[in-house]
């Protein structure tokens, strides 16, 4: 051992110097945010919640084709539709198992309606497992309440598509 | 009719001692984890209460509401009564703790030898903990905890013998008072830093956190624990550790006598200069968390027995001769 790491190890220098650097740490900015009261920033592409849209006249955007069911890798979709009196096919059921849902996003490039989109909430934990068996209604009450998010996020992510 | 009125008055007193304890170690792991958080640049607990101080009350409300494991092959007696034996030596020790010349539940004759008895009761509650749990990681954690704990106390022996040689009185009010000019800090600096590492591996804090090195060993001899039984263990630690900074600052930073003897110092209470000498020691505690690495264990052995064993065997020598050439030695008490 030198006369330098000696010197060093007996006055504790080192461990001193440590001790006013973290003190000097405590005042410093905080590198986190304070969770539920302060949100950080999401992009535009975040593949959150699910949400179905409608038409600004309230008619549902889906057309029930039915190529997010095909594409979903985790078949978490399910859908029944039938020919409407107006001649348009409409789903009668569109649920879609939370659970199994792997929040890929291909429903949502797949869907040439723009019907199916995952928004940017994620703070839809529940208590039990029921609740997260979306139904159409769910989907659709989700797209009505995300409508103006949901549309800006789409508008800004399109040019990169 | 007197012996009961007695009886509750002692029960009184006692309750009087046990309860602010419990209610500060419940605000110093929160100060520990929020000078932790707060070193890393994170928050810290701050939701619950004023600055997040109910956090561990929110969370010992937790640990009463869970379920208590018992692990089929445990030793059953052995392993509930662990968790008690840690809790409760934790908190007796505190009897003889003097918060000012007066405030002290029992002001017995031999206090530092019955604190130092006390503290090494303590390695028992994790031994059995570790043992009775039947499973591999508590073993280990509780075996390297047993070898540690012996390992620093002999040092901390030694060091305790540096003061008794300058007091000449095992009374820690004898002790506070033989501080009156001079607090031992400086004169015994270098024994105030063994003391104070020595105290951090005593109470298994980092960087000598190796009876429950969670990277290796899952949570060491609390593995099987869980509830309030864990509960009751982390509540002795941190009552273990309250402990050793008040035996830090009534043997080296004067106890309860203000820093100087001057006007606006002393007519600060007593009880006040103690907690607030409890509080430095304990925030040292907490910056020294966030700032280490933890040691290895042959490390902590060669540490223990080669570097601090040795050095405040010298110390002792330098002391009991600088004491005895300049004439300085205690008088009446040998």
């Amino acid at each position: 051992m030198n006369l330098n790491r000696f010197l060093k190890t007996i006055f504790l220098t080192e461990f001193f110097s440590a001790i006013i650097k973290a003190i000097r740490e405590i005042f410093r900015p905080k590198k986190t945010i304070n969770y539920p009261f302060e949100k950080g920033q999401i992009s535009p592409r975040y593949r959150g919640e699910h949400a179905l849209r409608r038409y600004p006249n309230g008619e549902e955007r889906c057309i029930a084709c039915k190529l997010c069911e095909a594409v979903c890798p985790a078949q978490a979709i399910t859908i029944e539709s039938e020919e409407r009196k107006d001649g348009s096919r409409k789903t009668t059921r569109y649920d879609i198992d939370m659970l199994k849902c792997i929040y890929c996003g291909l429903c949502q490039e797949s869907c040439p309606v723009d019907a199916i989109v995952q928004g940017p909430n994620f703070e839809f934990a529940t208590e039990t497992r029921e609740e997260l068996y979306y139904n159409k209604e769910k989907l659709l009450d989700n797209g009505d309440r995300w409508e103006s998010v949901l549309a800006k996020n789409l508008k800004t992510d399109n040019i990169y598509k | 009719m007197d012996y009961f009125i007695t009886l509750i008055n002692e029960i009184y007193k006692i309750l009087f001692l046990v309860i602010p304890i419990l209610v500060s170690v419940a605000m110093i792991v929160w100060l520990d984890r929020r000078v932790w958080g707060l070193v890393q640049k994170r928050r810290g607990p701050n939701v619950v209460g004023p600055f997040g101080l109910f956090q561990t009350l929110a969370d010992a409300l937790k640990y009463i509401f869970k379920e208590i494991i018992i692990p089929a092959s445990a030793n059953k007696t052995i392993f509930i009564l662990a968790p008690i034996i840690t809790m409760t030596l934790a908190l007796v020790a505190w009897a003889v703790i003097p918060l000012s010349e007066t405030l002290v539940l029992s002001d017995i004759n031999v206090g530092i030898l019955y604190l130092f008895a006390i503290s090494s009761l303590g390695v028992y509650g994790i031994i059995m903990g570790g043992w009775a749990s039947n499973s591999k990681y508590p073993f280990l954690g509780a075996i390297r905890s047993a070898a540690q704990m012996v390992s620093y106390e002999v040092s901390i022996g030694i060091i305790i013998i540096n003061v008794l040689l300058c007091v000449g009185s095992l009374n820690l009010n004898d002790i506070v008072l033989a501080q009156k000019n001079l607090w031992y800090v400086i004169p015994l600096f270098p024994m105030f830093v063994v003391f104070f590492i020595s105290a951090l591996a005593e109470t298994n804090r980092p960087p000598f956190d190796l009876p429950e090195a969670e990277a290796e060993l899952v949570a060491g001899y609390q593995t099987e624990y869980s509830g309030m039984m864990y509960a009751m263990f982390w509540l002795g630690e941190y009552a273990n550790i309250l402990l050793m900074c008040a035996m830090g600052s009534i043997l080296f930073l004067g106890g309860w006598l203000p820093p100087l003897d001057i006007y606006p110092l002393n007519i600060v209470p007593a009880p006040f200069w103690m907690i607030f000498k409890i509080l430095f020691l304990f925030f040292l505690f907490a910056i020294i968390k966030a700032i280490v690495p933890r040691y290895r264990y042959d490390q902590l052995m060669r540490l223990g027995w080669k570097v601090f064993l040795p050095f405040s065997l010298i110390y002792v020598v330098l002391t009991a001769s600088f004491l005895l050439y300049f004439d300085k030695l205690p008088k009446g008490s040998f």
